[in-house]
């Protein structure tokens, strides 16, 4: 499983990167960036849906 | 300007009405249930959309909506407002493409990380506040706290002297409550505030600082300049949007405390709790309530919406919808999905959202810190503002215990 970022949903409200900073880290206009771009681990999945379920602009998806 | 009361909200619906005002929430529940779009024949034609699904969805069409005036008042704006897309407070009244750009010049002094570099200012402010209440047993958290917090950070930002701060809170209160004047007294009303701002521009354009004024003074789009309407748009934004709102937050998290002892004593053994109840207090009391203007007529869930009706646009509404959340209507402090709309949906998300975190979570720190147990004082008022943000005005608590 993977995250999904989609930047032109994202408008920076950064929720994912204070939540998960393992997984998310922003730009310098505050956009989310996805840090973890390869398959996720048990732990780093539970940090990922964590993120995808606080975001506003439902701009992340877990999936293949 | 007294407006009638209302009788029914769902075909006369006015947020400035005293029963909205002291407790909108039942009155959204209500409407909900059997008219989620509410409307008015009030300020020119308004309508009021009280789902999420509504909500998101016209915060998300900037074809059909405009921000070109985001603070509802009496009669339609006609062409008194400067016209799409800049607007007279960019970029919150500017809409697309202009919107973008100006919205850029500002997003990286808003960043998290320069945000986070004005935290130990903030904690040293909100610390000196306690100091001064000292040990009195009876606060107001609102005029001896909240109100102060936002002001000390606005200026800060904007290199504007910290002196000068107090005098914000009355720029606020021109601009939000001069709405409903005759045009040449609103301009007269302004004048205080527009002196001010063209004299700290102009002092910056001879002596630039570090601070915004001096940052917009100094940025361009496309090789040009900004305008002076924009730079003077820009402050006026950030003095207006920036203050009364940060205030309303963190007294209405103070409130929330005053009467929940079960949700303070949890926090007071838990911090680590603060950053979800934060988001929590900002769901259940999200403070402000945007405006959006119909830009042609236009029929919207079955709702026949004319050129100029206003749309009151409740992110408290929004988040408070039941089919967007789960127990909408109880505060929970540790809700761990918490999808809400307090600082907006789509490209107008709040701005200054990090600095206001930042605030709020500092402000209730420090206060958790000295005050372990309070409540509130039954024997003074507790008021609320009205118009488009909501919050505590006067919050009256007794202090109980003292870490």
């Amino acid at each position: 499983m993977k995250i999904h970022l989609d930047t032109e949903k994202c408008q920076g409200h950064g929720r994912c990167y204070s939540l998960a900073p393992d997984l998310f880290d922003c730009d310098d206009l505050g956009t989310a960036v996805v840090v973890v771009t390869g398959d996720l681990n048990d732990e780093q999945l539970a940090k990922a849906r964590l993120a995808a379920g606080n975001c506003p602009e439902f701009a992340i998806t877990i999936g293949d | 300007m007294i407006n009638p009361r209302v009788e029914d909200f769902a075909t006369d619906f006015d947020h400035t009405d005293e029963a909205w005002v002291a407790d909108p929430y039942p009155i959204m529940e209500d409407l909900r249930e059997r008219c989620p779009v509410a409307h008015s024949d009030r300020y020119g034609g308004l309508w009021a959309p009280m789902t999420y699904e509504a909500v998101s969805a016209i915060a998300n069409d900037t074809d059909h909506f405009t921000s070109r005036t985001v603070v509802i008042h009496n009669g339609r704006p006609g062409d008194e407002a400067p016209p799409a897309p800049i607007g007279v407070a960019p970029p919150i009244s500017s809409d697309p493409p202009f919107h973008e750009i100006a919205r850029r010049l500002l997003l990286p002094a808003f960043a998290p990380r320069p945000i986070a570099a004005l935290e130990e200012f903030t904690r040293t402010f909100c610390s000196g506040l306690l100091d001064q209440i000292s040990d009195a047993e009876f606060v107001d958290a609102s005029v001896q706290y909240a109100e102060h917090i936002p002001v000390a950070l606005i200026a800060k930002l904007c290199g504007l002297p910290p002196e000068d701060g107090d005098q914000f809170r009355e720029f606020v209160r021109i601009v939000l409550e001069g709405v409903d004047l005759p045009a040449e007294e609103r301009i007269e009303a302004f004048k205080p505030v527009e002196d001010y701002i063209v004299a700290a521009i102009q002092q910056r354009r001879e002596n630039p600082d570090d601070g915004l004024i001096s940052y917009l003074l100094d940025a361009e789009i496309m090789g040009n300049k900004l305008s002076d309407e924009h730079v003077f748009g820009s402050i006026v934004l950030l003095i207006v949007a920036g203050i009364d709102t940060t205030w309303s937050a963190i007294g209405s998290s103070i409130w929330h405390l005053a009467q929940n002892p079960d949700d303070l004593a949890r926090l007071i053994a838990h911090p680590e709790m603060l950053p979800s109840a934060v988001e929590e207090f900002l769901r259940a009391y999200a403070p402000v309530s945007m405006a959006r203007l119909v830009k042609d007529d236009f029929e919207f869930q079955g709702c026949p919406m004319k050129k100029d009706d206003w749309i009151f646009l409740s992110f408290p509404a929004a988040n408070r919808d039941p089919l967007a959340f789960d127990n909408a209507d109880e505060v929970l402090i540790d809700r761990e999905i918490n999808r809400h709309s307090a600082f907006g949906l789509g490209i107008h998300r709040c701005l200054g959202s990090n600095l206001a975190r930042m605030e709020m979570t500092v402000a209730l720190e420090e206060w958790l810190k000295r005050y372990t147990k309070f409540e509130l004082n039954a024997s003074e008022p507790t008021t609320f503002s009205q118009g488009q943000v909501r919050g505590p005005r006067q919050l009256p608590v007794r202090i109980v215990e003292r870490a």
